[in-house]
């Protein structure tokens, strides 16, 4: 037995560490931790509601977008606003949500998890005409290779031409993330912390020439996103395909309704169907009355209220059995991983959507797999790309249905005392925000994220989250900070800022809520 | 731009309390592109060579570790920080790494890299002043790298980059500035951040300007109209987005009808009053401009 320790995991959003216990090259255990805490929901007490949704944001700067429109969506439905959003209001949000969550795609597989499959310093042996891979040559020709060297072994296994082909795809990728932010900040204000999204709508006025100019942006967008993208991620799954087998998890899956879209003139359908995916392809509804927070390893005093000012503020750093800064929420007991592997896979199962249908098994058949495969590392980045992809071919069409110099935001009219929720499905998953009013200001506010779920500790009964099921079994060549791990980890695109914010009075507060 | 004869400058990126949002601002850099920053010089003859950065570097753990205690080693590097540092109970509530058993903070890092730079550089409002992090009740104690500077005696020459996030040419126009004028030319305000970018306030280059003057405010969002009356804090906010605009002049937050939060000032986010309230301070020009004209 051997104790491995990878701390920080880099290439991930914010500060994680995994500590696993390998024998004869086998994971037999894992722990994931989140090690920094800000309090995010403390600090949002007292607020004005309308207030959130600039502070919500900061909980992420790569995925801030979600939390404003599940914020918003939670201050309008304590308003009352929730049905009085005008229709331009809902494209707009789904044309911000939907185009930098393309963008986040896009980032977490190139620039985040890239380097896990290519190897830069093939470059040196390059002979074409590429501008970016010739910057490339010349730079590693220099003696320069930092931050990309030095490095633990990793097993690449492209050849020359494929890895400086998507080499090339990598430089690009950082160009697109940015010309995806800018496309999507016509409406959204800026990038990142949109300052359009707004409670009763979106503030962004509406002119022709602002709507054909974000379609004319989504050209390069969509060429990226169908001819680099999907044929990268189908080519790792191909050449990686023993992950196609690595990385299971607990193979439950959670999601919420997103995106509306419209069916006979009512904004009441959603692109992404939200719900339960359990034994690889049951379908069924999701109650959310049946979520619940456990903090049995979490540096939190699992009994009594933790906000300054009521008592102590004592999230107990030193509390024995704890591990993490993040709590591990559970449907009905159970673990679910969320993320977009079960929002496509939801989506595919209960709409029967010939185009979605056809995309999902098209790119399966490509790889020779099947759906029972996607409960995988290399299952999970085929999921987000498809998620990308069917988010593209969306996004002119919302756009061809806003609606020059008309509305795009009510005006907000606040009770004094109310309740709210807002879900929405983030690129990294199900994000809900929870939200109590009392005397006009937040007397609560709870957030549970993507993250929250998947990178959760051991619970009370001992279940450890989805990262740590994900890494419990699999095969590892011992080093100090194997790739086989950090692959795993980072298929589930990690958003530690995002995971740990929080502190809640009781381990089942938010099963006080109804949806209404 | 690339000069054979170039000076190498080290530049190691840590992260404390953050939201990697400085990160992905500066990621969406147009002129210099991010991939310029990285593989070219930044301006002819200057070279950054970035030794440690958590989002892009390839190593991990006991590595990367590594390599952040051998890059302390290194001659006048450049250390930018992100995020704040959390001081309650010895900094637990933000650990960045571990070696060998030990577990180190981003209050022990900045401790052990500051000192010795050639300068620092605190990145976003949560480095440069507290920001969201340090926002009320400030739970874990946090403060900005210029209050540990203080506390610890640190006498590195500080810029602030201050922003929520920071606009991506905020920081690499310093750097260039820096480069090309040599630092004890660069022109700090009362709170070390650049002139050249945060020397005028907001409103004097706003476009509403002409609203405000004449007195046409608007009273609820999605209104033509000065925005003042909708809590916008651009009267009292020093940086040069009515001018520079944000991602790549694609728009900016008054310009998409909302509010100025006032995200590059000291007081952001708790003593400027509510997001979408009018400024509290009855005291600022703006306010006292506004009374005459209701006086009218």
């Amino acid at each position: 037995m051997k104790k491995i320790v990878i701390h920080p995991i880099t290439r991930i959003e914010g500060h994680l560490k995994v500590e696993a216990v390998v024998d004869n090259g086998e994971v037999k255990d894992a722990s994931i931790s989140g090690t920094m805490f800000r309090g995010i929901e403390i600090m949002l007490k007292g607020r004005d509601p309308r207030d959130a949704v600039m502070i919500t944001q900061r909980i992420c700067g790569v995925c801030p977008e979600p939390h404003a429109i599940a914020s918003v969506s939670a201050v309008e439905e304590y308003a009352g606003l929730k049905d009085k959003i005008p229709v331009n209001g809902i494209l707009l949000r789904n044309l911000i949500l939907g185009t930098r969550s393309i963008a986040d795609h896009i980032l977490h597989f190139y620039i985040l998890s890239g380097l896990d499959y290519i190897d830069p310093a093939q470059v040196m042996e390059y002979n074409g005409a590429n501008q970016d891979l010739n910057t490339l040559k010349y730079f590693l020709q220099q003696g320069y290779s930092r931050p990309f060297l030095p490095r633990d072994e990793i097993d690449y296994r492209f050849d020359t031409k494929t890895t400086n082909m998507v080499v090339g795809h990598y430089i690009k990728a950082m160009d697109i993330y940015r010309k995806a932010q800018q496309a999507a900040t016509l409406f959204g204000g800026k990038w990142p912390h949109d300052a359009a999204i707004v409670a009763g709508g979106v503030s962004q006025r509406l002119t022709a020439d602002r709507i054909t100019e974000f379609i004319w942006r989504l050209e390069e967008i969509a060429d990226f996103v169908k001819n680099y993208y999907l044929p990268d991620v189908i080519a790792v799954a191909k050449t990686y395909n023993d992950y196609l087998e690595i990385g299971k998890g607990c193979r439950n899956l959670l999601a919420y309704d997103s995106y509306q879209t419209s069916s006979n003139g009512n904004y009441n359908d959603h692109l992404f169907k939200g719900g339960l995916v359990n034994n690889i392809d049951k379908y069924s509804k999701i109650n959310i009355d049946n979520i619940t927070e456990d903090l049995t390893h979490s540096w939190y005093q699992d009994s009594e209220p933790l906000y300054p000012g009521e008592g102590k503020t004592e999230p107990t750093a030193d509390k024995k059995e704890a591990y993490s800064w993040v709590k591990s929420p559970r449907y009905d007991g159970m673990v679910y991983e969320v993320g977009p592997l079960a929002s496509v896979l939801a989506t595919y199962l209960v709409k029967k959507d010939p185009y979605i249908k056809n995309m999902v098994e098209s790119s399966l058949s490509e790889i020779g797999t099947n759906i029972s495969n996607m409960y995988s590392v290399a299952g999970r980045h085929l999921a987000r790309v498809l998620s990308a992809n069917i988010i593209v071919d969306k996004l002119s069409g919302w756009a061809q249905e806003l609606k020059a110099e008309e509305p795009t935001v009510v005006e907000y009219d606040s009770p004094a005392d109310g309740k709210g929720i807002g879900l929405c499905a983030a690129p990294r998953g199900a994000l809900g925000h929870w939200l109590n009013v009392e005397n006009g200001r937040i007397s609560n506010y709870q957030v549970i994220t993507p993250t929250s779920w998947n990178a959760s500790p051991k619970d009370k009964d001992g279940q450890p989250g989805p990262y740590e099921q994900a890494l419990i079994g699999i095969k590892v060549k011992e080093s100090q900070s194997p790739v086989e791990i950090l692959r795993v980890i980072r298929s589930f695109d990690p958003c530690t800022a995002c995971a740990v914010h929080l502190v809640t009075p009781k381990k089942n507060l938010i099963g006080k809520y109804k949806v209404v | 731009m690339n000069n054979k004869k170039n000076t190498v400058i080290p530049v190691i990126s840590i992260q404390g309390q953050n939201c990697t949002g400085c990160v992905t601002s500066t990621l969406c850099s147009e002129y210099p592109a991010i991939k310029n920053v990285l593989l070219q010089d930044i301006v002819p003859g200057f070279k950054l060579d970035f030794i440690f950065h958590p989002n892009i570097m390839t190593a991990s753990g006991n590595r990367a570790m590594e390599i952040l205690e051998n890059s302390s080693k290194e001659k006048g590097y450049v250390l930018i920080i992100d995020g704040a540092i959390p001081t309650n109970d010895n900094g637990v509530y933000c650990v960045t790494g571990e070696k060998d058993g030990k577990k180190y903070t981003i209050l022990e890092e900045t401790l052990k890299l500051a000192p010795d730079a050639l300068m620092v550089i605190a990145l976003g409002t949560c480095a440069a002043f507290g920001g969201i992090a340090a926002a009320n009740p400030n739970p874990t104690g946090a403060q900005s790298v210029g209050d540990i500077f203080l506390t610890s005696k640190i006498k590195t020459p500080l810029i602030n980059i201050p922003g929520c996030p920071p606009h991506p040419d905020w920081l690499f126009g310093t750097i260039e500035e820096v480069l090309l004028k040599g630092l004890e030319n660069v022109q700090l305000d009362d709170f070390k951040r650049p002139k050249t970018f945060y020397g005028q306030l907001i409103h004097e280059n706003c476009p509403n300007r002409a609203y405000f003057d004449e007195g046409k405010f608007a009273k609820k969002l999605g209104d033509e109209g000065c925005l003042y009356e909708l809590g916008c804090k651009g009267p009292i906010t020093y940086a040069d987005c009515s001018k520079r605009q944000w991602n790549s002049k694609t728009n900016w937050v008054i310009g998409c009808g909302a509010p100025c939060s006032g995200c590059t000032s000291p007081e952001y986010p708790d003593l400027l009053g509510d997001f979408y309230k009018k400024i509290i301070d009855v005291e600022v020009p703006a306010n006292k401009r506004t009374k005459r004209i209701q006086k009218k």
